[in-house]
């Protein structure tokens, strides 16, 4: 008997140990990333770096050019997934194997190696193509206003996150009979999918949009690589002649992305949290 | 077609009932919605084979393909593979995999000891904020965590000068500074990976196991870690393949002072070594997928196995 009451409910030292170090690991760079900013040796506090930011050159471009691309892969990884799955659980359930190696495929292949296959391939223009009307494609999709090439790389390593998001968001909702009920009222089947399927699926569109946004915002090695100059990619370029600025961004850009994932959180129903994208380091 | 369609029906609906009629037609309806059900994953299957296929497909290619110094001519060969294997690039996978590997076990043990410290721990609330912290720490990587990383404990970092580290011999630029940088977004992957399986782990067993005489150490040896073991090496192995695909972090924080794959390839991309050392670049691509691919064929597999555990 003295056994099973040996063991006490109560906070023990070692999780308190455990707790408080973890909290110091992840708290402390954060906490000095801001000094680092504010605090300019030999001139005191000062909010400089965060003030010039908008006026610093290459910055509002290279950030408008994130978010546009962030759109567009937005929109082309629903216009390509949602369908998808929807038409997995409603008609073609034997496509579902095909379709769920498809969107894993890219896990298994790092961001660095991919590049390096785009790469390659981009070289085929002008090696092979030039006298063809091919050879026109492969210099629009690499057009440094709005790079399609990125938003295709994109598209590719967001399909993981954005097919297990709406697939579970799929599951929770009986497709074939809220497809059913809403023909057997009198509404066609693209009506039906639009007006009772999709809003149920808000909230997968919506965590498919923000993994997919997060990850477009911090994309650096495919961007880099391919010499393009979103947002993360300026953040490097400008941290050797101004740290403190760089700093400052990276920090601003945590911020805003936490709270998306945090949203997301919210959205997810309070319990789940948003499955890592593990491709963004 | 069409006509061949219309001729058809038009030839089985005499034959037919017109009490029966309706059965057909519910059938050929079924068969039209399954095909336009495949014909909406078309597009999905179009776009990868074309976005992601043909990158995979020019990386085979090249990794394959060997061009003769002397004569200009290329052909098919396990050259640029074995190159891939040897000196400088051998050094950087072994690099990588030394990295990957000692990171992912202090993360997989730390992780452990946090998740065990939460699932443990009466406080509900925490428990949910610990959860909500890791989902969001575990998607922080790339360029802003190696500035945070800088900024603390760089050459001019905040810790460095308050603490004086750099007298101590600490530099971040270097195998362990890497480490503890990785550890950042590692620990919390391992957080989400490890805690339903601890969740899993139910009293009664604890409590049958102590009815029978068992010690603490002998119930985390029989009952506990056996149950554990999947979860546990399949979070091992996702950590491994996470670390060992990272390269922003890496190329923001310590350019190429410590020998990685991924730093390695985009040196050969970006032309900064020997022209012709492209397609050993895609043979260490090559090399990567191979060993995230045995990743992920483990993972899989143990994760299959844990979720019966949980059901």
């Amino acid at each position: 008997m003295a056994r099973l009451t040996a063991r006490p409910a109560t906070a023990s030292p070692w999780r308190a140990l455990v707790l408080a170090a973890a909290a110091l690991y992840f708290l402390v760079p954060l906490a000095a990333s801001v000094v680092f900013t504010v605090d300019v040796p030999g001139q005191g506090l000062n909010l400089d770096a965060y003030t010039r930011i908008l006026d610093t050159e290459g910055f509002l471009p290279s950030l408008l050019l994130s978010l546009e691309l962030a759109a567009a892969t937005i929109a082309v990884v629903l216009l390509l997934v949602v369908p998808a799955t929807v038409a997995l659980r409603l008609t073609a359930p034997k496509l579902r194997p095909v379709v769920e190696i498809v969107c894993a495929l890219p896990l298994v292949v790092p961001p660095i190696a991919f590049v390096a296959g785009i790469g390659t391939v981009l070289k085929w223009g002008p090696e092979h193509l030039s006298r063809t009307p091919l050879f026109q494609t492969f210099v629009a999709v690499q057009n440094p206003d709005f790079p399609v090439v990125l938003v295709l790389a994109y598209a590719v390593m967001a399909l993981p996150f954005a097919h297990r998001a709406l697939d579970a968001g799929l599951r929770a909702v009986d497709v074939r009979t809220l497809v059913e009920a809403a023909r057997s009222c009198g509404a066609s089947l693209p009506h039906a999918l639009l007006r009772a399927v999709l809003p149920n699926l808000r909230g997968a569109l919506l965590s498919a949009s923000f993994l997919t946004l997060a990850l477009v915002l911090g994309e650096f090695t495919i961007a880099q690589l391919l010499g393009f100059r979103p947002f993360a990619v300026w953040i490097v370029n400008i941290s050797g002649s101004q740290a403190q600025m760089s700093v400052a961004v990276s920090v601003m850009s945590l911020l805003v992305t936490w709270l998306l994932l945090l949203l997301l959180a919210g959205f997810g129903g309070g319990r789940r949290t948003p499955s890592p994208t593990t491709d963004r380091k | 077609m069409t006509t061949d369609m219309t001729s058809r029906t038009a030839a089985a609906s005499p034959a037919a009932a017109p009490a029966a009629s309706a059965a057909p037609a519910v059938r050929t309806g079924r068969r039209r919605a399954r095909r336009s059900g495949a014909l909406a994953v078309v597009p999905l299957l179009l776009f990868t084979a074309i976005a992601f296929g043909l990158p995979a497909a020019a990386m085979l290619d090249g990794a394959f393909s060997v061009r003769d110094p002397a004569s200009g001519t290329a052909s098919y060969g396990l050259g640029n593979l074995t190159a891939s294997l040897q000196g400088a690039y051998l050094t950087a996978l072994v690099g990588s995999v030394e990295l990957s590997a000692t990171s992912a076990v202090l993360a997989a043990l730390l992780g452990l000891l946090l998740a065990q410290a939460i699932v443990t721990s009466p406080l509900r609330g925490l428990r949910e904020a610990v959860l909500t912290a890791s989902g969001v720490l575990a998607n922080f990587g790339g360029v802003p965590l190696a500035f945070a990383f800088v900024a603390t404990l760089g050459n001019s970092g905040v810790l460095t000068r308050e603490l004086g580290l750099t007298d101590t011999g600490w530099n971040l630029y270097s195998f362990w500074g890497l480490v503890l940088v990785y550890l950042y977004f590692l620990v919390p992957l391992m957080v989400l990976t490890i805690t339903p399986a601890l969740d899993g782990l139910r009293t009664q067993w604890r409590e049958a196991a102590q009815n029978n005489g068992a010690t603490h150490r002998q119930y985390w040896q029989h009952v506990a870690l056996p149950v554990l073991a999947p979860s546990l090496l399949g979070g091992l192995v996702l950590l491994f393949g996470s670390a060992f695909a990272a390269y922003a972090t890496a190329a923001a924080m310590v350019g190429s002072s410590v020998p990685l794959v991924t730093l390695q390839i985009a040196d050969a991309i970006s032309g900064n070594v020997l022209i012709g050392q492209e397609n050993v670049a895609l043979a260490l691509s090559l090399d990567m997928v191979l060993v995230a691919g045995l990743v992920m064929a483990v993972y899989l597999p143990l994760q299959r196995r844990s979720a019966r555990w949980l059901a």
